[in-house]
């Protein structure tokens, strides 16, 4: 479908990244002033924007809308406009953005009351969400680019809130290295687009792009699937995730759950043209979406942090998505509807954990947690919500989302739609019992509350203020209602068919109903093995010692830490070290050894902290050395 | 008989700006009276860069510079032409914002960052004596003039000996002006000594290139080089002298393994004569190699490129990873500006002899904003200050913006520039010398950029992290409260490199339409 320029209240859909980045600007530079009034600014603004993108999206009628704003570079060879594309696939995202963005904003409120710094919590929030809502609207892969690297900023600064934490400036620091690694691909894919094709919008790519060879176009959606990977934790780059919980709670629901981690989903379904043409590009999507899938489910299953259970609930979760875009046109709306109804009830989720945690002074350890139920009535019943839409209990959220996915991809056939199939069956299973499990061991049995720290009084739980609690309520809404009425009441398919191509009724391999009795025979299989191992004993208040192989393996989340070790920072820290030592003692030890043997006639014409001037000088000739033998080198060969 | 060559002075303009800025100031050096040479000495200085800057770009916008209309003069020695002139406003206008750094006296106690009698031994009595004094060595103005001035004939010179000549009318002023510190006089004249001799060193394997160039071809003309280069590319005198040539000149540009001088003397000159050297020199050198490679050598392209396309990932690594282990921001930032000569050199290999090079405005544009950004990180670092001076110390910086959160402010976006973060100038300038790059099919070197600038990412991005989220020290140091000068030189840099981010396309146009070399 061809886009049309913007008319009416779409040529204003700026006013909706402008808004939170004005926020943040106020908040930042307005300083203490602004401490009174600051959270309430940085909420109003959001929450403007969600008015405005929900008037865009009704005034859209599936079009695809333009909106030209200037011109970012333009040198003869390259044109890169800074526009903006409002079509059903970004306003579905500006929704959940700025929807769930509110929601958080709201939360903040009351979570963040106590902190000093409350303001610059909120101008940080506004900040990643004018990067988040630049990177669904930009209308080519440069300005998704500088939101991408916004958000991946906003994150840092987010998980990094608590620096004084020594744990939260390594995860800080963590989150940011593993993000480069996949930003580097993503640069890269955007450098062979427009090497390739001389464009970097989305118009010209997706139209010029089947000319290309098809190394090409893997090699493009390689890059951009490990800049994927990089941003929406899947392997091998899941690491970052799970520690990045360090940040308030707020923070892990919004950016490191609803809305920032999907964007690999988002990056990979955008560029659903060039996927099309790569099959061997897909394929790995789709594996790294089953691998991750498994990792996160598994390592769910052993942790006893609940902020951590539910970030390998994330990580396995959007495993689920990569594996729907990976399966191509059948599955993108698929992923999108998960992504929607997953950043409702993880959102719920996490700020229920946050409640919980509110409660328990800051405690995270579940094995300290036990009968909170009765305490936290609004916290449980809105948490539990969550849980069963997460676990797919029919008719919530989870049900008709992850299904779908399912389904799809055993409609896939062969032993490869089986075997994706009987994984993503797998996962549903490991899902209910891990969250099973998180919920037996918080809300259920005895008490087992303990000071958070030595020196501090025992917690008396009590329910969170309103502020808290309301928007907790909504999001418990969503969760019941979301997955329903985006699949049947107002199918997303069809709301996205401008995007994806109009839905067509696929082959079934096994009747959809079949599939959905198995799906949940497989669910009360885990609901049940976590009653038997979890529920129907007591809970030590420290985790075993004595534990299988595959226990110790899941405690380490399969090891993803000391793999990543050795294989990247090791090396790293060994170059730095070589380099300096290089650079302080090598040279020095050549030439002082040299200068012995020569007599030492040389004089100490000047000591610095890193050596002489002569072995400047000797370093210099060496290089030139270097210079004049390559250059020979070269023109005589 | 020799004939008086015919000389474009409207062309010449620029350089006379500046060279005559500079005996002036010799002048009233001589016969002005001490109480009043400093403002009469900035004025000229000022009156010098900004005449030579504005006369550039009055050159720039009367005369077809593109084309055929690039031109050359004074005998064939000097090249008129878009990016002779694109540089040397460039070099003009970085100056002007060094001289105004120079001339600030509010946030020292000491009132200058520049010793009151260079000839005074250090430590002794009278130099004590002398610390506090309202008088300052102004013969720095001179200095910085003529410098300028050899900067801006380097990157013009259409011919090597000139280029020979300019480079020592450069290089000269700058030693001494590394020695003028106020404080830390013996560390600043240590760096003096040190650059003075280790630039005496290139200068002379520069020089032996230039005579080796001379024998192969019997000329010392670029236009001649090429002719020769052209009909006998692999004679060896010809590529030995090439690569002496290309030593010398990655000195200047401190380009690894040509760069161990750089963290020694970017710590000990006075900060405003770093900042100077950062962004002046580091245009200049690279003009010279843009002039040498494109038309001396640009025939024989796979002679060259090979090795540049080494040096520059030698050169990024070093410069990135030595960065990570620096304590000292000055000598962070002297790393720093050795991982920017490897991206520019990136830049560099965008060459097409047959076509127009995209390497050639990318480069440009990159030296332009790199330029201004160091400017106006070394501005920050001359207001952080303890009892003892510049406080450059990282652990100092902890906490910075609690105490003064619009210099934190201003800091954060000179180092998310020099990250190359979007939105600031460093990214355009990183997307533009990338693009060249790959454009000519060196993507392997891109990734080893991209990888190196992720690395370098870090070391910046700590110096935020500590400003931000760090408890402040105690006794940690004071941020002066900078007079007009300073103030001028943030402004100006800090906006550039907002504005040069957002929407840099007018610049980069004419970048692009400045691209030319005459040859």
């Amino acid at each position: 479908m061809d886009t049309v320029p913007a008319d009416g209240l779409l040529s204003a859909s700026w006013l909706l990244i402008a808004l939170p980045l004005a926020g943040a600007a106020v908040l930042l530079l307005g300083g203490r002033r602004t401490d009174r009034w600051g959270h309430l600014l940085g909420t109003a603004t959001v929450a403007i924007a969600f008015v405005i993108a929900l008037a865009c999206a009704f005034s859209l009628d599936d079009r695809q809308v333009a909106v030209h704003l200037f011109t970012f570079i333009d040198t003869g060879s390259l044109e890169v406009d800074a526009g903006l594309l409002f079509d059903p696939l970004s306003a579905v995202f500006a929704l959940l953005i700025t929807g769930v963005g509110a929601l958080i904003h709201v939360y903040s409120i009351g979570y963040m009351a106590h902190d000093p710094r409350r303001r610059r919590f909120f101008a940080y929030l506004n900040l990643f969400v004018a990067a988040m809502l630049l990177l669904v609207l930009g209308d080519n892969y440069v300005a998704l680019y500088v939101g991408w690297e916004g958000v991946g900023l906003a994150s840092y600064l987010l998980i990094a809130f608590w620096h004084e934490r020594p744990a939260a400036a390594t995860a800080a620091k963590k989150a940011f290295i593993m993000n480069r690694v996949g930003d580097v691909g993503l640069a890269l894919a955007i450098f062979v687009m427009f090497a390739q094709l001389g464009t970097v919008t989305y118009e010209g790519v997706f139209g010029s792009v089947g000319l290309l060879a098809g190394g090409t176009v893997t090699a493009i959606g390689l890059l951009l699937l490990l800049g994927a990977c990089g941003k929406s934790g899947q392997f091998p780059l899941q690491a970052w995730l799970p520690d990045a919980m360090e940040g308030p709670t707020p923070v892990s629901a919004l950016i490191h759950a609803a809305t920032m981690v999907t964007a690999g989903v988002y990056l990979i379904a955008r560029s659903a043209p060039i996927y099309d043409l790569t099959e061997t590009a897909r394929t790995v999507v789709l594996v790294v979406g089953a691998v991750t899938l498994m990792i996160g489910a598994i390592a769910g299953c052993a942790y006893d942090d609940i902020k951590k259970v539910l970030a390998y609930s994330t990580v396995s979760q959007i495993g689920y998505m990569f594996l729907a875009v990976g399966l191509g046109p059948v599955g993108y709306a698929a992923a999108i509807a998960h992504l929607l109804t997953h950043g409702f009830f993880k959102a719920g989720l996490f700020l229920g954990a946050g409640s919980v945690m509110h409660a328990m002074d800051d405690q995270v350890d579940m094995r300290r947690f036990g009968g909170l139920a009765r305490k936290l009535p609004i916290t449980f019943v809105t948490f539990g919500l969550g849980y069963l839409a997460l676990i797919g209990f029919p008719f919530l959220s989870g049900y008709w989302t992850k299904d779908a996915i399912i389904e799809a991809a055993l409609d896939r056939g062969g032993v490869s739609g089986w075997v994706l199939g009987g994984v993503a069956v797998l996962g549903a299973g490991l899902t209910a019992f891990y969250m099973t499990r998180l919920m037996l061991m918080t809300f259920f049995g005895r008490a087992r509350w303990a000071p958070s720290a030595p020196g501090r009084p025992a917690p008396h739980p009590h329910e969170s203020p309103s502020v808290m609690t309301v928007p907790m309520v909504v999001l418990s809404v969503g969760s019941v209602a979301a997955g329903f009425l985006l699949v049947q009441v107002f199918p997303l398919d069809e709301w996205l068919a401008p995007v994806f191509g109009e839905p067509h009724e696929a082959e079934h391999v096994i009747a959809p109903a079949v599939v959905a009795t198995v799906v949940t025979a497989v669910m009360v299989l885990g609901v049940l093995a976590a009653w038997l191992f979890v529920g129907r004993r007591e809970v030590p208040v420290v985790a075993p010692e004595r534990v299988s192989v595959v226990t110790r393996a899941a405690r380490k989340a399969l090891y993803a830490d000391a793999i990543n070790e050795s294989l990247f920072m090791r090396p790293g820290q060994w170059l730095t070290r070589a380099l300096v030592w290089v650079d302080n003692r090598g040279v020095d030890g050549a030439v002082n050894g040299l200068a012995a043997g020569l007599g030492g006639s040389s004089s100490r014409l000047g000591r610095a902290q890193t050596g002489f001037v002569r072995t400047y000088a000797m370093g210099m000739l060496g290089g030139a050395v270097l210079v004049a033998g390559a250059l020979l080198a070269v023109t005589a060969g | 008989m020799i004939e008086a060559p015919d000389l474009d002075y409207a062309a010449l303009a620029p350089l006379l700006f500046l060279f005559g800025a500079a005996c002036i100031g010799v002048l009233v050096e001589a016969f002005a009276r001490r109480e009043v040479r400093h403002p009469v000495q900035l004025a000229v200085a000022l009156v010098g860069t900004v005449g030579g800057f504005l006369s550039a770009i009055l050159l720039a916008s009367t005369r077809e510079l593109s084309g055929d209309g690039a031109d050359v003069t004074a005998g064939d020695a000097l090249a008129v032409d878009g990016a002779g002139i694109f540089l040397q406003a460039t070099i003009a206008g970085l100056g002007a914002l060094s001289i105004l750094l120079f001339a600030e006296r509010a946030l020292d106690p000491a009132r200058s960052s520049f010793v009151a009698a260079a000839a005074v031994p250090a430590g002794s009595p009278r130099d004590r004596e002398l610390l506090t004094s309202e008088r300052v060595q102004t013969e720095v103005y001179p200095l910085a003039t003529f410098a300028l001035g050899g900067m801006m004939l380097f990157v013009a010179a259409n011919d090597l000996l000139v280029m020979f000549v300019a480079l020592e009318v450069l290089s000269l002023p700058l030693y001494l002006m590394c020695g003028l510190a106020r404080r830390r006089r013996l560390l600043s004249q240590e760096a003096a000594v040190k650059y003075f001799l280790l630039g005496a060193f290139a200068s002379a394997f520069f020089l032996y290139g230039l005579a080796l160039v001379y024998g192969a071809t019997g000329s010392v003309r670029l236009s001649a080089v090429q002719e020769a280069v052209t009909d006998g590319g692999g004679d060896t005198l010809l590529v030995l002298g090439l690569a002496l040539l290309i030593v010398g000149l990655m000195f200047k540009a401190s380009v690894a393994p040509f760069h161990t001088w750089t963290p020694d003397v970017y710590q000990g000159a006075p900060t405003p004569v770093t900042a100077f050297m950062a962004a002046c020199t580091k245009v200049a050198a690279f003009g010279a190699i843009l002039r040498l490679l494109y038309v001396g050598f640009g025939t024989d392209e796979w002679t060259w490129r090979p090795l540049i396309y080494g040096i520059a990932i030698v050169s990024m690594i070093v410069g990135a990873v030595l960065g990570l282990t620096q304590t000292d921001l000055k000598r962070m930032l002297a790393y720093s500006s050795i991982a920017h000569a490897g991206f520019l050199l990136t830049g560099v290999l965008g060459f097409d002899a047959t076509g127009d090079s995209p390497g050639l405005s990318a480069t440009m544009f990159y030296l332009l904003v790199y330029g201004l950004t160091t400017i106006g990180a070394f501005a920050v670092l001359t207001m952080i200050r303890d009892g003892d001076g510049e406080a450059t110390h990282l652990s100092s910086w902890a906490g910075l913006a609690q105490r003064s959160p619009v210099i934190a402010a201003v800091m954060t976006l000179f180092l998310l520039a020099l990250a190359g973060i979007p939105l600031t100038s460093g990214f355009t300038g990183k997307f533009a010398v990338f693009r060249a790059a790959i454009d000519d099919g060196a993507w392997p070197l891109v990734v080893v950029a991209l990888l190196t600038s992720a690395v370098a990412a870090f070391f910046y991005l700590r110096v935020v992290v500590l400003m931000y989220f760090s408890e402040p020290a105690p006794d940690g140091p004071t941020v002066g409260v900078p007079g007009l000068p300073t103030t001028i030189v943030l402004a100006v840099t800090a906006a550039a490199t907002l504005v040069l981010g957002v929407v840099p396309g007018s610049v980069l146009d004419l970048a692009g339409q400045a691209a030319n070399l005459v040859g």
